[in-house]
């Protein structure tokens, strides 16, 4: 690669190194420090990462199990210890099950939907394409928009009155949708909001998946007399397996936390009236921010970490079997 | 002198190792299969709609800001109106926006510049440097990825405000200041980028460790350092979640902010869409003058993941 030509001779600014002049003892030291530097300087490397993640991601998720466990205010801190109460009064709320339902119904319709469409897309990204850079750089605009706009604008396209969405809907002659008032329509809403900021991300992954399939065999499938609708069905999707996987798997830690694009999806951000979209994790905010109750929030926290693990797991052991019955990464 | 442990450590496996890689990694970039003959008209017509998609709600949000309150009542508009500037200054009154795209320009160059040092370094000893346990602890790293940390956010609320923090944007900047996706990145691509023997040569010629880093492991991975800047600035630019609960709002990052438009008791959606537009403009710049480096970074990532 071309970087060690640039690199070369900034390496002879590099020379001096800092302590070994004066006498062999010095020497013997510097031998010693250098010795040390080989041994502790990798360590010392990675050590923020290690360090970071122990302080702000491995230690609130362990702490939230003991908040848990206690009574806890956002104002008044630490109460008396109440074992499994939280758990026991999360689980008999209807309000609980109702955004275990919403958000694997949003999951499920923004992760099939995209996952499909990235898909065509970047079969058609794959062919021989004019203006190439153009074309993959159009797809991914959506992507650095931030969900929050993206919810705004969306909330505005489907608004129930004088929405966009229902306006052609009317001019086709058909009814329109209650987006904000009915449970399914307003996952399918946010669901769109979802496909529209990732479809376009997922389907320059499975691009880059496409091109580092080995030409030979399109050569010796159209040989074979397949079309190109056959190839992209028998070889390009099976051959993409392992992406469409780590894609899926990605999608599904993050989307189970999804909070951003129900949260804009009305002025009040709770999911509305009857709570039709809140999700797990706008349930959270409610309990730990809107009413202040720590350890009910830090309940629903785990209960939806336990769901996220589980769901990672079933992933992996479906992932092990695919994987194989063949393909490649 | 002390460049014979170096060897030992440098020259064997991780030579090997990118040997290997580059063996059916390296293969050109292919455009298209079956046959190399250009795509016809139904192909440009699909991409076209596709490219209306991604461009028609930003569009649409440019379209209703600048008009006013009544114009959807009045039937869809197609053309812009004349009223955007009324509207952001109806945005500049009502969220302190100006505030916002300051705070969320500190939060999103803290942010990228720290995860970029703090990865490329851990990058450099994972890929490059032979030490006791680095299998197993970039095993960790990666699976580090798959643990939803966001779910913690109670005790890191009651960490913040003990320290107190809330309000203020270290609450946001130190949470990320170095990333699981952006120590596996630079540790991927250093392994092909940067040749053993370079660093044996500094290390011979007396560099100590954080020299060779400096002199030599940082120069090379520039190339995925600048990307692994793009998608961190344009992460945290975006971050909505935890920004939204730990800062107030009248110290807020622009998706906090553009929130508050909509939380009035009275919303006019000539505004909020401005605002909508105002807020992604930045990022749209941005994506003009390196949307090429972004898609080929996700391309990047796909194929090494």
């Amino acid at each position: 690669m071309a970087v060690t030509d640039r690199v070369r001779p900034r390496s002879a600014a590099g020379q001096v190194p800092p302590e070994d002049t004066k006498g062999v003892r010095r020497l013997a030291f510097s031998q010693q420090v250098s010795k040390w530097d080989v041994k502790l300087s990798p360590y010392l490397y990675i050590s923020p990462f290690f360090l970071l993640f122990a302080v702000t991601g491995l230690f609130p998720l362990v702490y939230t199990a003991w908040v848990s466990l206690h009574n806890w205010n956002l104002i008044g801190g630490q109460g008396k210890f109440t074992g499994l109460e939280n758990y026991a009064f999360v689980v008999a709320q209807p309000y609980f099950w109702n955004a275990v339902g919403n958000t694997f119904s949003i999951f499920i319709l923004s992760s099939v939907p995209q996952v499909v469409i990235a898909l065509v897309i970047a079969a058609v990204l794959d062919a021989n394409l004019r203006a190439r850079t153009f074309w993959r750089m159009g797809v991914l605009v959506p992507f650095v928009v931030a969900p929050v706009a993206v919810g705004l604008i969306f909330n505005n396209l489907f608004a129930d009155q004088f929405g966009l969405i229902n306006e052609m809907l009317k001019a086709a002659g058909l009814d329109p949708v209650r987006w904000h008032s009915d449970s399914v329509a307003s996952h399918l809403a946010i669901a769109t909001m979802v496909n529209f900021r990732w479809t376009g991300y997922n389907a320059l992954i499975f691009l880059a998946a496409m091109q580092a399939i080995p030409r030979d065999v399109f050569e010796a499938a159209t040989i074979d007399g397949a079309g190109r609708l056959r190839q992209f069905f028998s070889v390009t999707v099976p051959m993409l397996r392992p992406t469409v996987i780590f894609v899926v798997i990605t999608s599904t830690i993050g989307g189970l936390q999804i909070f951003d694009e129900p949260r804009v999806f009305d002025q009040s951000g709770l999911g509305g009236a009857d709570r039709q979209w809140q999700t797990l994790t706008m349930y959270i905010w409610e309990l730990g921010w809107g009413q202040r109750n720590f350890g009910r929030a830090s309940a629903v926290a785990w209960l939806l970490f336990l769901i996220i693990v589980l769901i990672a797991l079933l992933n992996f052991l479906i992932t092990k079997r695919i994987a194989s019955q063949g393909g490649r990464k | 002198m002390s460049s014979i442990p170096m060897i030992e450590q440098t020259a064997g496996k991780g030579a090997a190792k990118a040997a290997a890689r580059r063996g059916p990694g390296a293969r050109k970039p292919r455009s298209g299969h079956g046959s190399d003959r250009r795509p016809g008209f139904l192909t440009y017509g699909f991409l076209g709609a596709v490219l209306l998609a991604s461009l028609f709600p930003l569009y649409w949000s440019f379209l209703v800001g600048s008009h006013d309150n009544t114009v959807l009542s009045r039937g869809i508009p197609l053309l812009p109106g004349g009223n955007f500037l009324a509207n952001a200054a109806k945005v500049f009154d009502s969220i302190p926006f100006w505030k916002a795209m300051g705070n969320s320009l500190i939060v999103s160059c803290v942010t990228a510049a720290s995860v970029v040092v703090f990865s490329t370094l851990a990058g450099f000893a994972f890929a490059k440097l032979r030490f006791r346990g680095s299998k197993g602890l970039l095993v960790f790293v990666i699976a580090t990825m798959a643990v939803p940390t966001q779910l913690g956010v109670v005790p890191l609320f009651i960490v913040m405000s003990k320290l107190g923090w809330t309000g203020s944007l270290w609450a946001v900047i130190i949470p990320g200041v170095v990333t699981a996706f952006g120590v596996f990145w630079m540790t991927q691509y250093l392994r092909d980028a940067l040749p053993d023997e370079l660093i044996e040569a500094v290390r011979m010629d007396g560099a100590s460790m954080i020299q060779a880093f400096w002199y030599i492991g940082f120069p090379a991975a520039r190339p995925a350092a600048a990307m692994l800047a793009l998608f961190t600035f344009v992460a945290t630019w975006t971050n909505f979640f935890w920004p939204f609960i730990v800062l107030d709002p009248s110290n807020p990052t622009l998706p906090v902010a553009l929130q508050l438009l909509q939380a009035a008791h009275f919303v006019d959606y000539s505004v909020v869409l401005a605002g909508a537009v105002l807020a992604t403009v930045p990022l749209l710049l941005l994506f003009i003058a390196a949307g090429r480096q972004l898609v080929s970074g996700i391309m990047q990532g796909a194929v090494k993941g």
